[in-house]
C-alpha cells in the first residue's frame, strides 16, 4: 500500500529543490490543485520532465504547461524492505509510471501492495495531501 | 550519444582523430598505495589520505615534492588546502575535481593523464579517502543538503517526498526494467557477487577476505530493495587509496613496471542525474557504458576480444553484469547467461572480472580499489594473476557520467 510517513519526521518540501531551479515550481502548484503538469516545448512540442528551461531538441527557451491525463502503466519499479530514512515506513514501493504522454514520474501506488505489482499494470493518479503543507501525486490501479 | 547508442551505430567520423590523442601511450600510472581497508579506521579522512599517499609516492619511488598535481572526484569531504599543508608539496600547479560521482570512478585519471600529457604537471595524484564504514555514507536518505549539492535540483524534488531516496533504489528501477525485457533471473545475478567473493579468498586486504559465500548463501541472503538482495550490494569501506600519474618519458626513470594509458574515455550523456535515467527511450542499458566502451576501442584499436582483464565499476551486481553487455563482452541481454554458472568471469574465464574482489567484497573505494588491481594485472602482481596480460580494462559508474582506461604493459 502506500507509503507510511513516519508523523516525527519532516519531508522536506519539494520547493526546497526550487531555490537554485525555478523551473519546477508550476509542477507542485499544479499538485496543489490536483493536477499533473507538464512543461512542453513551444517550439517543437517536446515535453521537458524533469523541467528545464531549455528545450533540449531545438534549445528553445519558450515553452508553456500543459495538463496531463493523468493515467498511464507501470514502467518498472523497487521494494525498499528497509527503510533508507527514518521519515518512512518500510516495506514500500517507489513506482515508475510511464504517463500516456510519455514522460515518467517516480511515485507510490496508494492500493496496490508491492507484491502485487506488474510492469505494464494501468494506473491513474490520485492526489494525497501528506503532510498540512504537502500533497503529492500518488496513484491507483486504473478501471 | 543517446541516438548513436539507441542506434547501436558509434560513428568515428565526429570524433578526434586518434593520431591527435595526446594520452594515447604517452601516459602512465607508475604508483600506487593504499591504506588497510576496514570497518572502522578510527582516524579521519585526511590522516588516512597522508598514509596511501605516501605509499603511493614510495611505490613510484618519488619524494613527496615531486607530486605537483592532486586529483579527485566530487563529494569529497577532505579540505584539498589541508592535505597540501599535511603533505608539504611546494609545487602545486593543476587540482581537479571531476563531476559525475562513481561514474568519474577513471574520469580522474582522465583528466590527469590531460595534465601531464599538456605540461600542466609532471605527477598527478589522484587520492580517496572515506570512512564510509563509521563515518557517512555517501547517497543516505539525509544527505540531500549537507553532502549533496547536486541533490538541489527539481528532480531530487520530483523523487525524494515519494521515498526514492537512495542509489539503491534509483539503480534497481533499471535493473529491475532490465531483468524483465531480457528474462535475467535471480539465480543468474547471484553468480557475480559469488564469483567476486572467490577472488576476495585469496586478497588478504579485501574485507571479505576469510568469509566465502556459495551461491546458496547469496540466494538465502535479505532482500534489502527488491530487485537487490543484501549480497548484491556493495562493501562499506574506511581506507584511502591513490594512484600517480606522470608521462611514460618520465616513468623510465622510476621503480615500477609503468601502466601505460592505451585509452582513456569520459561520457556525459543526457538524461543521467544520480542515475535517475528515466527519461531516456531505453532504461535497459547504459548508454554512457556502452559510449565508453566504443571510444576505449576505438582510441587503442582494439575490440572486447582483446582484453586480458577488466575491472567493472560495480556498486551492486546488475551495474557490472549490464557493463558486460555494453562493452561489448557478451550480446546485449545475454548478460544473465554470460556469468551463469561463474566461469566466463573467472581467471581462465572469457573476461576475468574484479579479480580483487571489486567494489562488492574487496573494499568501496568509489573505484580507486578497481584502477589499483587493474595497474597490478599490468604489473604481475595482482593475488589473482590473469596469465600474460596486455591489456587491461577499468571502468567508472553506470547511469551516470561515466569513463573508463585500458592500461597496457
Ligand atoms: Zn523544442
Amino acid at each position: 500500500m502506500t507509503v507510511e510517513y513516519n508523523p516525527d519526521q519532516k519531508i522536506p518540501h519539494p520547493a526546497m529543490w526550487g531555490v537554485l531551479y525555478k523551473s519546477s515550481t508550476p509542477f507542485w502548484e499544479g499538485v496543489k490543485n490536483k493536477k499533473i503538469m507538464l512543461q512542453k516545448c513551444k517550439s517543437c512540442g517536446n515535453l521537458l520532465n524533469p523541467p528545464r528551461p531549455m528545450c533540449p531538441k531545438c534549445q528553445s527557451q519558450e515553452n508553456e504547461w500543459i495538463t496531463a491525463k493523468g493515467t498511464g502503466k507501470i514502467y518498472s519499479w523497487v521494494t525498499f524492505n528497509e527503510a533508507p530514512h527514518p521519515a518512512f515506513k518500510a516495506p514500500y514501493a517507489a513506482v515508475l509510471v510511464e504517463l500516456d504522454e510519455g514522460p515518467r514520474i517516480v511515485s507510490n501506488m496508494v492500493d496496490v501492495k508491492p507484491e502485487d505489482l506488474e510492469i505494464g499494470m494501468a494506473v491513474e493518479v490520485t492526489f494525497e495531501d501528506v503532510a498540512e503543507d504537502l500533497t503529492l501525486p500518488k496513484f491507483r490501479k486504473a478501471g | 550519444m543517446l541516438q548513436e547508442y539507441m542506434d547501436r551505430k558509434y560513428r568515428t567520423d565526429n570524433k578526434p582523430s586518434v593520431e591527435a590523442n595526446l594520452i594515447k601511450n604517452n601516459v602512465a600510472i607508475v604508483g600506487i598505495g593504499q591504506t588497510q581497508y576496514t570497518k572502522n579506521s578510527g582516524r579521519d579522512e585526511l590522516d588516512l589520505a597522508c598514509e596511501a599517499i605516501q605509499n603511493a609516492v614510495d611505490d613510484a619511488g618519488l619524494k613527496m615534492s615531486d607530486i605537483d598535481g592532486f586529483d579527485t572526484f566530487i563529494l569529497d569531504r577532505l579540505s584539498l588546502p589541508m592535505l597540501i599543508n599535511s603533505l608539504g608539496t611546494p609545487n602545486v600547479r593543476f587540482s581537479c575535481e571531476v563531476s559525475g560521482g562513481g561514474g568519474a570512478g577513471c574520469a580522474v585519471a582522465v583528466h590527469a593523464a590531460a595534465a601531464v600529457a599538456t605540461g600542466q604537471a609532471d605527477y598527478v595524484c589522484c587520492y580517496r579517502s572515506l570512512n564510509e564504514a563509521s563515518g557517512h555514507r555517501y547517497g543516505r536518505g539525509d544527505d540531500f543538503i549537507e553532502y549533496m549539492p547536486v541533490a538541489l535540483t527539481p528532480n531530487y524534488g520530483y523523487i525524494w517526498p515519494l521515498g526514492f531516496v537512495t542509489p539503491l533504489g534509483w539503480a534497481g528501477v533499471w535493473g529491475r526494467r532490465w531483468m524483465h525485457e531480457f528474462n535475467i533471473t535471480r539465480e543468474q545475478l547471484g553468480w557475480w557477487p559469488v564469483v567476486l567473493r572467490e577472488y576476495a579468498q585469496n586478497n588478504p586486504e579485501a574485507t571479505y577476505f576469510g568469509r566465502p559465500m556459495t551461491h546458496e548463501d547469496y540466494m538465502e541472503s535479505p532482500m534489502i530493495v527488491d530487485p537487490l538482495k543484501l549480497h548484491d550490494c556493495c562493501v562499506n569501506t574506511d581506507g584511502a587509496a591513490a594512484y600517480i600519474i606522470t608521462t611514460v618519458e618520465r616513468a623510465k626513470d622510476l621503480k615500477q613496471t609503468p601502466a601505460i594509458i592505451a585509452a582513456s574515455a569520459q561520457c556525459c550523456p543526457i538524461e543521467q542525474e544520480i542515475q535517475t535515467i528515466y527519461q531516456r527511450p531505453s532504461i535497459s542499458g547504459l548508454v554512457e557504458t556502452w559510449y565508453v566502451g566504443q571510444e576505449l576501442y576505438r582510441v587503442a584499436e582494439c575490440g572486447p576480444d582483446d582484453i586480458d582483464v577488466a575491472q567493472l565499476y560495480d556498486p551492486y551486481s546488475i551495474g557490472g553484469i549490464i557493463q558486460l553487455e555494453e562493452l561489448g563482452f557478451c550480446e546485449r541481454g545475454e548478460g544473465g547467461k554470460f556469468v551463469e554458472g561463474g566461469d566466463n568471469i573467472r581467471i581462465d574465464g572469457k573476461i576475468p572480472c574484479n579479480t580483487a574482489g571489486g567494489l562488492l567484497s574487496e573494499a568501496y573505494l568509489h573505484g580507486w580499489n578497481l584502477v589499483i588491481e587493474g595497474v597490478r594485472q599490468i604489473r604481475g602482481t595482482s593475488y589473482n594473476q590473469v596469465k600474460d596480460v596486455e591489456l587491461s580494462m577499468v571502468t567508472g559508474g553506470p547511469g551516470v557520467a561515466s569513463s573508463g582506461i585500458i592500461l597496457r604493459r
